[in-house]
């Protein structure tokens, strides 16, 4: 059905009626009868015993219902917060766990980690009670510098070195060898600064125990509620999982970091079950900056071994990766299995040697963040790819184009674990060079020097690897969930269509583009399509939305179920016009019988299935209801040409982005609208991470950019007008030949930016964030 | 932090001595302050209700005297708790020096950290909060001791 509302139609979002009438539900908007309302005691102190608890005066604040720590969980036998996904060292020994428990039992190990919980009548009671709380915390030094916490104080004390694991990728010898033969070497020695996720709704949670039916009812703003009850069943055992539903409702953004389970809402719904009321708790500001997991955070050595011609032969790549005090739920595999196998990017690089060390500092978790893994491999890649073609004086864009995997390479096998299936990066450069006008950059730049300011073009060639996949290949890896989605597509009686999907939408518009995808295969009108999503009550065991996933992985999932919807509608139809089920052909929403003028419209079937008044019954159940799992064969590989022009003022040191061209190959494209906002979003926050956001601690661990006084987000005024494009090579291997673009702006931008700043300034080097203070400095260098 | 600030009062340099070791002196000039009381020999406990920037809240301060030469100078060391709005902890220098005509010149020296959210929201405002409070602190300790003088 290819009207203006199927696939690859710019339809306006269905979403966006109620966000921008106010009339969005999010899991703050919900109350329950009786509610009462959770504050968390956090640590002042990055690293403290916890001697003593006295909660006798918080008790006897007026309107203060409970006081709860982590030693009432630990008694009650509730578990602590896992990491899902082992992840083994160079000598094959799995990562080193220290315990985790929701709210600490005996000592502190970040600023903002919670000790206690107090439940009011009202949010002021509890916040009442909280300021009432006294401990006796002792003072211990705080390891807050990554970068020399190996040989720090010991934090847990079963993690040596303060260690999680020392992990490799990659043939070590060959790379050696690679170097060895070197005629140039690019070494490179660069920090990714730690970002805070920042999603305009805080995390929340309402917590509510029926004690009729045993069940819990969890409202939080999770990406993620199936898993989000998988832990709070499997691990924090607060009650198996068919006495457990969780429910996202509107979810306003997550970026990563609502994929994870927190302390909150583990404590919301076991503190609810406790008392037999309904919990309700919702960060502020300030608490999100303190205890939603934080991202990035790296300090890398890379070095780039090349031929005379500019080929590459080698790469290697050392890299301390920041946790935090303790391992967030996917934490353990962004700067592995999301970062060093992305060290191949576009190139055919032969040799590649990896090596991650995860430590632990006194600082909050971190973990998945837009881009996850991705964003700190392209930014490496990307930096040192610059780097040696300014020292071997090579065309920046000329010596990628060298190195490029041809599109006749492809089924191409990194020697970084991954095969890409297509691509065409050439395509992408070509296009985006021509937007960027790079001919012309030489007369822009003289005009910018003849008026006192330094001009600079930086390029970025990103690879991603999205909709992570498959699960059998992942678990033998160490993850502890698999990675499919499932779908349901419910015909109605009438011929409306009520879908069901495992993943979760807070902002990536599902609503509209499965719509859309339903409403071209099913030629149903799209108005005529709902869809339903973040409620495990509603959907059957899924993986929700994280990794750009959800229309490559779960937009299969409904395309399959789609599938077994018109086989069964052909069968159907073939009964009721008497004809040979093979000869019915269904298109546009009409079931033709070949060489005969007879049809069948989809409602008419639909109804038939419900009222099977002439209907198969032997054959065939009644009802049009089909549910589909699906577990792709492969990673899909979005592919990109990012190239960044700035324009410096050596005396203020501002950057100014004086144009922005993203061309990206998402294979195809369902609602070419959404995904360019999709893409602007992500380029504000590579953006963001590049001139201006940063987690600062300062050297007793205590968060100094901790408000919006002190940590930078992007504005408008910040960015240009971006040109964005795309190219396609359609994903080799899911029915709608896409490949994801959630992460995609986060992941390139970073690099071109950065790149672009040092060229300006001609220097091989500026730390990010690039600020003006920074910038400043490094113009007077 | 540091901070170093200097003040001229009114008085002769034995009786700032005095006051400024007079909890009930203290407790009428310390801006927020309500109560101070003496905990042992040289050693206080201040009640102050004090603001930084949007960080509100009442702080609990240990102080101990130490390094007391009379009536020049002594070291406070202070451990100030202000429960959900954080710590902050340190030390201050304080001498007394006697000027022309009936004045002493007070200079003290700041070094200290503050925790939690004072830290996380104030840190940009401990500095100008502090000095505030020094400033409003000295100045009703000039009238303070001016009164009981009878100037």
């Amino acid at each position: 059905m290819a009207n203006e509302t199927g696939i690859g139609a710019a339809v306006k979002r269905k979403e966006d009626a109620r966000f921008i009438t106010g009339a969005g539900r999010y899991t703050d908007d919900i109350g329950a009868h009786g509610q009462t309302y959770a504050v968390f005691a956090r640590s002042p102190h990055a690293r403290a015993k916890l001697n003593g608890l006295d909660s006798g005066a918080a008790l006897a604040t007026e309107g203060v219902v409970a006081v709860f720590t982590g030693a009432d969980l630990q008694a009650d036998g509730i578990g602590d917060l896992p990491c899902g996904w082992t992840v083994h060292s160079k000598d094959g020994e799995p990562m080193v766990v220290p315990a985790h428990p929701p709210i600490a039992v005996d000592k502190v190990n970040y600023v903002g980690e919670p000790y206690a919980v107090v439940i009011g009548e009202s949010l002021e009671a509890a916040k009442n009670g909280a300021e009432a709380l006294e401990a006796d915390f002792e003072e211990l030094p705080a390891v807050v510098d990554l970068a020399s916490a190996a040989s720090a104080d010991q934090i847990h004390e079963n993690v040596p070195n303060n260690q999680t694991y020392d992990w490799e990728l990659g043939d070590k010898a060959a790379t050696d060898a690679a170097f060895a033969e070197a005629h140039h070497i690019s070494t490179l020695e660069i920090v990714n600064n730690r970002l805070i996720p920042n999603a305009i709704e805080p995390r929340a949670a309402l917590g509510e125990y029926d004690a009729a039916s045993g069940l819990y009812t969890l409202h939080t703003t999770s990406q993620n509620p199936h898993l989000e009850r998988l832990v709070l069943a499997a691990f924090v055992q607060i009650a198996p999982e068919a006495r457990l539903r969780v429910i996202s409702p509107d979810v306003g953004g997550g970026f990563g970091s609502k994929i994870f389970v927190y302390a909150e809402e583990t404590a919301v719904i076991w503190a609810a079950g406790k008392l037999r009321r309904p919990v309700k708790w919702r960060a502020e500001r300030s608490e999100s900056f303190l205890a939603d997991a934080h991202g990035r955070d790296h300090v890398t050595k890379a070095e780039l071994a090349l031929a005379e011609d500019g080929t590459f032969l080698g790469l290697r790549v050392k890299t301390l990766a920041n946790m935090g005090a303790y391992l967030s739920t996917f934490a353990s595999s962004v700067p592995t299995y999301l970062y060093g196998t992305l060290m191949a990017g576009q190139y055919k690089t032969p040799a590649i040697y990896v090596e991650v060390q995860s430590l632990f500092t006194n600082t909050a978790p971190v973990d998945a963040y837009r881009g996850a893994g991705r964003p700190e491999a392209t930014y490496v890649l990307e930096r040192i790819v610059e780097t040696a073609a300014r020292e071997m004086g090579i065309d920046p864009a000329e010596l990628r184009r060298r190195n490029f995997i041809a599109p006749s390479d492809f089924p191409y096998e990194t020697p970084v674990a991954l095969t890409y299936d297509t691509g065409d990066y050439e395509a992408s450069l070509a296009k985006a060079l021509e937007h960027a006008d790079y001919a012309g950059f030489g007369a822009r730049k003289a005009a910018s020097e003849a008026a006192g300011k330094k001009r600079g073009i930086g390029f970025s060639c990103y690879i991603e690897a999205c909709g992570l996949a498959p699960s059998q290949v992942a678990i033998s890896l160490g993850a502890g969930v698999g990675l499919f989605e499932v779908g349901e597509v419910r015909v109605d009686v009438t011929g409306s269509v009520t879908v069901v999907t495992g993943s979760h939408s807070h902002g990536q518009s599902h609503e509209t583009t499965f719509a859309q995808i339903i409403s071209d295969r099913l030629g149903v009108p799209f108005e005529n399509v709902t869809v339903l999503h973040g409620d495990t009550g509603r959907s059957d065991y899924a993986l929700g939305t994280y990794g750009s996933r959800s229309l490559a992985v779960g937009g299969s999932a409904l395309i399959k179920a789609t599938d077994k919807i018109i086989a069964k509608g052909k069968k159907i139809a073939a009964h009721m016009l008497e004809a040979e089920e093979e000869k019915v052909d269904f298109a546009d929403g009409t079931f033709t019988v070949a060489d005969s003028n007879q049809s069948l419209t989809f409602p008419e079937v639909a109804f038939a299935a419900y009222v099977p008044a002439n209907y198969p019954l032997e054959e065939l159940e009644p009802g049009l209801s089909e549910k589909a799992f699906y577990d792709p064969p492969n990673f899909t590989y979005p592919a990109g040409a990012h190239i960044c022009e700035v324009e410096i003022d050596p005396a203020t040191g501002v950057v100014d982005i004086t144009s922005f061209v993203a061309v990206d190959d998402f294979g195809h494209v369902v609602n070419p609208m959404i995904v360019e906002g999709q893409v602007h979003g992500g380029l504000a926050q590579g953006i963001g991470q590049a001139l201006l956001e940063h987690g600062v601690y300062d050297e007793t661990g205590q968060l100094v950019s901790g408000s919006y006084m002190d940590y930078t987000m992007p504005r408008a005024d910040d960015l240009p007008s971006f040109t964005v494009d795309t190219t396609v090579t359609p994903c080799t291997h899911n029915p709608l030949g896409v490949k994801g673009c959630g992460e995609a702006g986060a992941i390139g931008s970073t690099a071109a930016v950065m790149n672009a700043v040092t060229n300006a300034l001609g220097v091989a080097s500026v730390p990010m964030p690039a600020t003006p203070e920074t910038v400043w400095r490094a113009a007077q260098a | 932090m540091e901070q170093t600030g200097e003040y001229t009062v009114p008085a002769s340099r034995e009786r700032v001595w005095e006051a400024l070791n007079d909890p009930e002196v203290l407790e009428r000039c310390v801006e927020g302050c309500r109560s101070m009381t003496v905990t042992g020999e040289g050693e206080f406990e201040a009640v102050v209700a004090a603001k930084v920037g949007p960080v509100k809240a009442t702080f609990t301060a240990a102080i101990e005297l130490h390094d007391v030469i009379a009536p020049e100078s002594y070291r406070l060391q202070v451990g100030v708790k202000g429960g959900a709005a954080g710590f902050a902890k340190g030390s201050a220098a304080v001498q007394l020096a006697e000027c022309s005509g009936d004045e002493t010149r007070l200079t003290y020296h700041i070094e200290g950290s503050i925790g939690g959210k004072l830290a996380q929201i104030g840190s940009r405002l401990v500095q100008a909060a502090a000095r505030k409070m020094a400033a409003s602190f000295f100045e009703r300790f000039a009238v303070d001791i001016g009164r009981s003088q009878g100037v």
